[in-house]
C-alpha cells in the first residue's frame, strides 16, 4: 500500500429523503435496487431519511423528496429540505405533478373532513374534525413541490421503477445530467 | 393521399431527399415514408387541424406546422432538431398542465398518444403551474364514459362523429382557457345521444377522454402499445 494521501476514498455524497403527501412507494422502489444498496452505500450516506433516526436534515447533496404538499407540515419540510440540499429531486408522480392526492382538488376542503369524521357511518356518536393545534392544518389545495421550491431534476412514475432510480443516482453520482431514455421514464 | 409518387418530386426532412406526391402535406409525405413527425391532432383518415402544433417544424428556416403546410420541391425541412424538440417538449408541458393528467390510475396509461409522445421527447415533468381543471365526469351513457379533463381539443372525435359516423355528437366551445369539449344533446349529457360503442368517435381519442365502460385495465403492462416500441417506432399505425 503506498501514497495513502492519494487512495484516500472520496467524501461520501450526503442523501436525505422523505415522503410528503406521499405513500411511501417510491421508499419502496427505492429499496427495489435490492442489492445494489450494498454498492450504493458505499458512495454515499443518508442524512434525514424515513429510513434513519436522524430528525432535523442537515447540509446535503441530494434531497429525494416523494409525495405532493397536502398540509402545512409538509411545506415546512419541504423549505427545510431545498434549504439543506444542493440538489433537489421530486420524486414519483405526486411530487412532480400532485399525483392521484390532487384528485381532491375539485372538491370542498370542509366537505371532506365532514364526510370523514362526523358523517361516515360506522362513527361513534359525537365525532368531530381533529382540531388539535399539534396536528397541521391541510391546504386548500393539493400542490407539486415545484409550485413551493426551486426543483433540480424529477423522476417520473408511480413510482419510478428501481432502474430508474439505480440510472438517475448512477448519474448524479458521476456528476452527470441524470438522462432517463425509453422504458426508463414512465408517469404511471 | 394519392400514389402518384413522381421521383422527380421531393424535398429534404432533416437532410433527407423525401418524394411527395401533388396536394400532399409534409407530414403526410413523411408518414407515408416511415418517418416519424410528433403530432397530436393528425390522424391520417382525416383532414389537418392543426391545434396541437407538436408536428411544428422548421420550413426553409421558418416555423409551421407540417400537418397544414403542403409539401413543395426543394423545400428544406428541419423536424428532429433539437430546437424543434425543445419546443415540442414545452408544449407537452403545457397541455399536461392543463388537464388533470394523472396517468397513474388513467386508463389509456399505456396507449396513449399524448403520454408516449413526452416519453419521447423525453419529458420528465410538466415544469408549470397546474390548473387542475374540475369538469364533471359524464357516466350517463350505458357503454362509454367521458372524462373531459383529459381532453387536448385534438377535435378528433367531432371529425369522427360528424364525418364517418354522421351523428355530430362532439363539438368544441367557450373560449380561450375555457374551451372545452361538449356533447351536443340539450342535456349536453351523451346518454341523450344515439352514439354507439360502434362509432368511429368512441374508438378515435389518442387520450383517455372517451373511454368504454367495463372494460378498464385488460392489457398487462409491458403488453400494452408503448410498452411495446416507442412512438417513434410506430408512424405508420396510427389508426387508434
Amino acid at each position: 500500500m503506498m501514497a495513502p494521501a492519494m487512495s484516500q476514498t472520496p467524501r461520501k455524497l450526503k442523501v436525505a429523503t422523505v415522503s410528503l403527501a406521499g405513500c411511501f412507494g417510491c421508499h419502496m422502489s427505492f429499496l427495489d435496487i435490492d442489492e445494489r444498496l450494498f454498492d450504493l452505500i458505499e458512495h454515499i450516506e443518508f442524512d434525514r431519511s424515513p429510513l434513519t433516526d436522524i430528525k432535523q436534515v442537515g447540509a446535503c447533496d441530494i434531497g429525494l423528496i416523494e409525495g405532493c404538499l397536502c398540509n402545512a407540515e409538509n411545506v415546512q419540510v419541504l423549505r427545510e429540505f431545498r434549504a439543506h440540499c444542493k440538489t433537489l429531486v421530486a420524486v414519483g408522480a405526486c411530487a412532480i405533478t400532485g399525483g392521484l392526492p390532487a384528485q381532491r382538488n375539485h372538491l370542498d376542503l370542509g366537505q371532506l373532513l365532514t364526510e370523514v369524521y362526523r358523517s361516515r357511518p360506522g362513527l361513534s356518536a359525537g365525532g368531530a374534525i381533529p382540531n388539535d393545534p399539534e396536528l397541521p392544518l391541510l391546504l386548500n389545495k393539493v400542490h407539486p413541490i415545484r409550485e413551493v421550491v426551486h426543483v433540480d431534476y424529477s423522476l417520473p412514475g408511480c413510482p419510478p421503477s428501481a432502474d430508474a432510480f439505480w440510472h438517475f443516482l448512477s448519474d448524479l453520482m458521476a456528476g452527470r445530467t441524470p438522462h432517463l431514455g425509453h422504458g426508463l421514464i414512465h408517469y404511471d | 393521399m394519392t400514389d402518384d409518387v413522381s421521383p422527380s418530386q421531393s424535398f429534404s426532412l432533416d437532410g433527407d431527399d423525401l418524394p411527395f406526391a401533388s396536394g400532399e402535406t409534409i407530414l403526410q409525405a413523411a408518414t407515408r415514408a416511415g418517418r416519424y413527425i410528433p403530432h397530436l391532432c393528425w390522424h391520417p383518415d382525416f383532414a389537418a387541424h392543426g391545434s396541437c402544433r407538436i408536428c411544428s417544424v422548421k420550413v426553409n428556416g421558418r416555423v409551421g406546422a407540417a400537418c397544414t403546410v403542403q409539401a413543395a420541391a426543394g423545400l428544406e425541412v428541419e423536424s428532429n432538431t433539437p430546437e424543434m424538440n425543445r419546443q415540442r417538449k414545452t408544449l407537452l408541458q403545457m397541455l399536461f398542465v392543463e388537464g388533470n393528467h394523472f396517468c397513474p390510475s388513467c386508463e389509456k396509461s399505456g396507449n396513449c398518444l399524448l403520454q408516449a409522445t413526452a416519453y419521447q421527447m423525453g419529458m420528465e415533468g410538466p415544469h408549470f403551474e397546474e390548473f387542475y381543471p374540475s369538469r364533471p365526469v359524464d357516466a350517463s351513457h350505458p357503454d362509454i364514459l367521458l372524462d373531459f379533463n383529459r381532453c387536448i381539443l385534438c377535435e378528433l372525435c367531432v371529425r369522427a362523429s360528424r364525418e364517418v359516423d354522421g351523428k355530430n355528437i362532439f363539438a368544441i366551445g367557450g373560449y380561450g382557457i375555457g374551451t372545452h369539449l361538449l356533447v351536443n344533446s340539450a342535456s349536453g349529457q351523451l346518454g341523450d345521444t344515439n352514439m354507439s360503442l360502434d362509432d368511429r368517435a368512441a374508438h378515435i381519442c389518442p387520450v383517455g377522454v372517451i373511454l368504454p365502460k367495463r372494460r378498464g385495465f385488460v392489457i398487462p403492462i409491458g403488453q400494452r402499445r408503448f410498452d411495446l416500441k416507442p412512438v417513434s417506432q410506430q408512424v405508420e399505425g396510427d389508426a387508434t
